[in-house]
């Protein structure tokens, strides 16, 4: 495998293991109350943010979801300000207006994650539709799970960007959940790239546990986009290995079948497994970025820990220009 | 000094600013070939090619797009092609629209305008002739403005054009066709300023859009009784011009709002309630609201008509009060 260097394979766990890591940190302090609101874990879905991202740079913009902090991070987001936002303090990137389901960094072009399932869509078509009119070399994504394709707001998007052929790819994240309920009761396909083909769209499915996989099937998609061919669907299956929101009971599945897919199907440890047998990275590398993170995220936390509440006279800022 | 229409004075506005800022882009339904249902946006197409957008019957994927793109440095026009199509759009203009800005901390701007053509015309009934300015009082982070004239249909699209914030322009169908004068010159209309442009002392009676025609009918048949009413035309609903509705009503001690749109919290609803707070010490009589009753538009021209405001029937009421 000439193809992956060290700086992507550096990257591409760099990433997974940022966001496997934060996660599981917002995972306790929410659960001893430290954290307000509630909050939507990416862990087990690693592989899909940060395969999609590595392409992409600060000019190209993504639109997010209410499971959004893996996208953030993956797209490069400064993670003291991550951290901060979903804390309520006033260092946050929303200074503590928005939370977790409201993160956004606009300097990476980060477009926002986003309450309301099924909203980003045309938030990222139009983002699209600009960058065509400004002539630019860039593309918009957005992220979705399975739920939100059973959303109007989606047909439209898939028509418009279609017909208008806009610089714009699909990442569909199938985890196979939607809140408390199995996507295949709710959804007339079983991959929901099929839908692509009723607007004339080109699609492709991934195994979105696995980061090649995912980083490979983008690059196309990419490729395709930025030839000016249109707008691309990419469906990548997945598995929630959470709850729906940090506390949620399950009581809609066995633990069992929870722990299975996280023992067999964890992206991180496939990614570990194959790089060491396949001889692209020692443990030593792998640790070394292990470390990085473990010392990234305490700084968030201090920095989260330690900044200020927005005081009440910051009410009214920034409603109007 | 020159007489053109309202539609004109919408077609001027969008032509001189989509000259002047190479961001401007328009998007709706038959907008590019028709040129609008009302032929607002006539000939636009000729001059801005494809800055004149035909889409989808989409509303949710027009509305989405256009702050998508405002985010990322356009300056979108969103044509709604009724007002009361708005609904389909609605997650869009208030959890996204109106939100994004303060939600994100103040990291972007959605400058953008959603044009909504709204009112009775015609026997349209029920979902073709409403006035639903008020919801969008509701909701902060959207500026709402109802021009009631030529001069000010053009001065408050080019304000809203240079606004980077979201703007909700509610344009009147049946005004469309209405002459008045308008300047040559280029001019703005600030947003949020009312005018008033009748002085009085006897009673204040503010409107806004189509409302006006009203509110001078009224003020008319009052001059005939002696009552000498001044008229404020708001202009701007969000925000409104608190200052000048209060120095008004406690010079003339009276308040009438007229307004086309349901009285039941109404615009008229959120302005009484602001100067019973503010000045009901300057109060000679209750305040009057006038608007539609409560319930839907019904279609059968003697129903639509009985559903419109009767001149008369209101200096009737508001002569009762003096
Ligand atoms: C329009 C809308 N309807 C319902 C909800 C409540 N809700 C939040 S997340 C969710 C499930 C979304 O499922 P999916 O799109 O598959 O994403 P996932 O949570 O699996 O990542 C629901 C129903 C919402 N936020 N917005």
């Amino acid at each position: 495998m000439e193809r992956y260097n060290k700086d992507l394979l550096n990257t591409l766990y760099y990433k997974m293991y940022k966001i496997r890591r934060f996660e599981e940190n917002i995972e306790s302090f929410f659960l001893n109350g430290e954290i307000p609101g509630f909050v939507h874990l990416y862990i087990g879905e690693e592989a899909i943010a940060s395969g999609v991202c590595a392409s992409l740079t600060d000019k190209d913009y993504i639109a997010s979801t209410h499971r959004g902090h893996g996208h953030t991070i993956a797209k490069g987001a400064d993670l003291n300000k991550v951290m901060a936002e979903i804390f309520g303090k006033k260092t946050g990137f929303c200074k503590g207006k928005g939370g977790s389901m409201h993160i956004a960094d606009f300097s990476v072009g980060m477009l926002g994650a986003n309450g309301v399932v099924g909203g980003g869509f045309n938030l990222a078509v139009g983002a699209a539709l600009a960058i065509k009119k400004q002539k630019r070399d860039n593309v918009s994504v957005v992220f979705f799970g399975d739920g939100a394709s059973n959303r109007g707001t989606f047909h439209e998007a898939l028509n418009l960007a279609s017909v208008w052929k806009l610089p714009v790819v699909f990442v569909c994240e199938n985890n196979e959940w939607a809140s408390t309920t199995p996507y295949r009761t709710t959804t007339s396909v079983a991959d929901i790239s099929t839908r692509a083909a009723g607007y004339s769209m080109a699609s492709k499915i991934a195994d979105g546990n696995d980061v090649f996989d995912v980083y490979e099937s983008f690059k196309e998609a990419l490729d395709y986009v930025k030839a000016g061919n249109g707008p691309f669907f990419l469906e990548a299956k997945t598995y929630r290995i959470k709850g729906h929101y940090v506390g949620d009971p399950e009581l809609y599945r066995t633990k069992e079948e929870v722990q299975k897919v996280f023992d067999e199907n964890n992206p991180i440890d496939r990614f570990e497994e194959k790089v060491l047998i396949e001889g692209l990275m020692t443990e030593v590398e792998l640790e070394e970025i292990r470390i990085k993170v473990e010392n990234e995220i305490k700084e968030a936390i201090n920095f989260a820990l330690n900044s200020e509440f927005p005081d009440p006279s910051e009410l009214f800022d920034d409603l109007y220009v | 000094m020159r007489q053109i229409t309202f539609s004109q004075a919408t077609l001027e506005a969008m032509a001189e600013e989509m000259r002047r800022d190479e961001n401007i882009f328009v998007m709706g339904e038959d907008i590019a070939r028709q040129g609008g249902v009302f032929g607002q946006f006539k000939g636009l197409s000729d001059e801005f090619g494809d800055r004149i957008m035909d889409t989808p019957i989409s509303e949710t994927a027009i509305i989405g797009a256009a702050v998508g793109a405002a985010m990322a440095g356009m300056r979108p026009v969103a044509d709604m092609h009724f007002a009361d199509f708005m609904g389909v759009a609605m997650d869009e203009l208030f959890n996204q629209m109106a939100k994004i800005r303060y939600m994100f901390g103040g990291q972007t701007t959605v400058p953008m305008i959603v044009r909504a053509p709204d009112g009775l015309s015609s026997c349209a009934a029920a979902q073709h002739s409403q006035s639903i300015e008020a919801w969008f009082m509701n909701i902060p982070g959207i500026k709402v403005v109802a021009p009631s004239n030529p001069a000010d249909a053009k001065g408050l699209l080019k304000s809203a054009l240079r606004d980077d914030n979201p703007v909700i322009y509610f344009e009147n169908k049946i005004l469309y066709r209405e002459k008045g004068e308008v300047s040559e010159e280029e001019f703005l209309v600030p947003i949020g300023k009312a005018n008033i442009v009748r002085e009085g002392t006897d009673i204040t009676i503010i409107s806004y859009s189509i409302g006006m025609k009203k509110a001078y009918e009224v003020a008319d048949k009052l001059e005939k009784q002696g009552i000498h009413a001044e008229i404020i035309d708001l202009r701007t609903l969000v925000p409104y011009d608190k200052e000048a509705i209060l120095k008004s009503v406690k010079k003339t001690h009276r308040l009438a709002i007229i307004h086309e749109a349901v009285k039941q919290g109404g615009a008229g609803s959120e302005i009484a309630a602001f100067v019973a707070e503010n000045a009901i010490e300057y109060l000679d009589a209750p305040i009057m609201r006038f608007g539609a009753p409560f319930v839907p538009v019904p279609f059968s021209p003697p129903l639509e008509k009985a559903y419109r405001l009767d001149s008369d029937k209101i200096v009737e009421e508001i002569l009762e009060k003096f």
